[in-house]
């Protein structure tokens, strides 16, 4: 097929060319929105010595928390790890280096790196432990700090659709950190629900747009629910 | 008395206006949700990417890409949008939400506040609070007026690692209703039944009294 076909059929082929050191964005939040079956490749490959800049590391067992369990990742970049046992090991035992970054903060990161904005000036953790050694500026009064954009070797995202244009939308609240880290990876990976024909997703309603994505892969998944709040009626 | 958790989630509540964006943190925050005043409309913000968050789903509405903040499952109310965390972050960063509730360790007279790391205890991460609390027009803090050792937690100057500086303008705690400005407490209100004297001595920083301070209504 000539023309635009980002489709890949395997997981060897959505993640080949990831290599020991490299910087992976993983989008998520929590393990709502995560992409599983990349994560699990990632896993399968033994690749380590990465820096993984997501807002959370999964929990025991699931989501980014199982390449910890093979001490994969060096670095972790976050605003929220307290979910499992294993980081916590991890990092009392100087394995792991963690960079806590507001969340706000996280997604502007990403956000600008993928936009070409080396870095931004914001109010966020003025004055605080974040700040320290970054500089500061004072705009119209008030104090700002110089956080640097985030970029990374690869990106890996969960959608809900795709077609092999590499156009995608996100579903619900599984959107979350993806649109900012599918357009921050030098390769971008998106494992969907879903892959349809092209021309199915309106074009106004496509969340991010493929010049971003270069691999697209159809995934299953678990869909693991983090904490299951039920009313009754 | 002092309040029980849901009473101080009550007074909060009465801070809502009709119209109002809020944000409400984890903890007795969440519980404001449950006593909007009847007349008015809010719309909660989930800041993971939820602009109209509704109650908890039925079993049958269980939907694992519809969670809130604290990861939990949830449902979007009507007139909800949902959208990504950038996006998320460029509405409270800008100040376009109307109040933000949320709990602390320390607050201290300069409205400064530390609610995310105890020094030598593990650090699990500030989360979205430190935007929260550099963003917001209105912050409102829940928390003990003193910890379970009686040690105040409204002080001169916060000792803990700080989650933002000068942003505190409210705090709604099981004793009182303070407001931080000019460098001091300002008490508003008392608990039913509290004495301004306990108040003063549970209260590390610069406390003002002016008048008599009337009980809260609920």
């Amino acid at each position: 097929m000539a023309g635009f076909n980002k489709v890949v059929e395997s997981y060897e082929a959505a993640m080949a060319g990831l290599e020991d050191g490299m910087t992976v964005i993983a989008g998520g939040f929590g393990l709502c929105g995560i992409p599983e079956g990349l994560i699990a490749q990632i896993k399968k490959m033994g690749t380590r010595e990465l820096t993984v800049v997501s807002n959370n590391c999964g929990v025991d067992g699931f989501g980014l928390g199982i390449l910890l369990e093979d001490r994969q990742i060096k670095k972790m970049v976050a605003s929220y790890v307290g979910e499992n046992a294993l980081f916590e090991k991890q990092l009392l035992n100087g394995e792991l280096e963690v960079e806590l970054t507001p969340q706000g903060t996280l997604a502007e990161k990403m956000r600008a790196g993928g936009a070409g904005i080396p870095a931004f000036f914001t109010a966020t953790g003025y004055g605080t432990p974040v700040a320290e050694g970054k500089e500061t500026r004072e705009i119209d009064g008030r104090h700002y700090v110089l956080e640097p954009a985030i970029t990374g070797d690869f990106a890996i995202v969960r959608a809900w659709k795709a077609d092999r244009y590499g156009n995608l939308v996100f579903r619900h609240t599984a959107m979350n950190f993806n649109p900012m880290a599918a357009t921050a990876g030098k390769i971008t990976v998106a494992e969907v629900e879903e892959i349809v024909e092209p021309g199915e997703l309106e074009p106004s309603q496509i969340h991010t747009p493929g010049i971003y994505v270069q691999r697209v892969i159809k995934g299953n998944f678990e869909k693991r629910i983090e904490r299951r709040m039920v009313r009754q009626g | 008395m002092a309040l029980s958790r849901e009473q101080v989630a009550m007074r909060v509540a009465q801070e809502l206006q009709d119209g109002f964006y809020v944000n409400l943190g984890i903890g007795i925050p969440t519980l404001v949700a449950n006593y909007v005043p009847a007349g008015i409309e809010v719309m909660l913000q989930s800041e993971n990417g939820l602009l109209g968050m509704g109650p908890y789903p039925t079993e049958a509405q269980i939907d694992a890409d519809m969670i809130n903040a604290g990861k939990e499952t949830v449902t979007a109310a009507t007139g909800a949008a949902i959208f990504s965390s950038a996006e998320s972050f460029a509405m409270i960063r800008g100040g376009h939400v109307d109040l933000t509730v949320l709990g602390a360790f320390e607050v201290d007279q300069h409205g400064n506040i530390a609610s995310w790391m105890i020094p030598g205890k593990l650090v699990k991460g500030m989360g979205g609070a430190m935007d929260l609390v550099a963003g917001a027009q209105n912050i409102v803090v829940t928390m003990t007026h003193a910890d379970k050792h009686g040690n105040s937690k409204l002080l001169s100057d916060c000792t803990l690692p700080l989650t933002g500086v000068g942003c505190v303008k409210k705090i709604v705690t099981d004793l009182a209703v303070l407001e931080v400005r000019d460098g001091a407490f300002h008490l508003l209100e008392r608990a039913p039944g509290i004495s301004v004297e306990e108040i003063q001595q549970k209260t590390a920083g610069k406390l003002v009294v002016s008048g008599d301070i009337p009980e809260m209504q609920f």
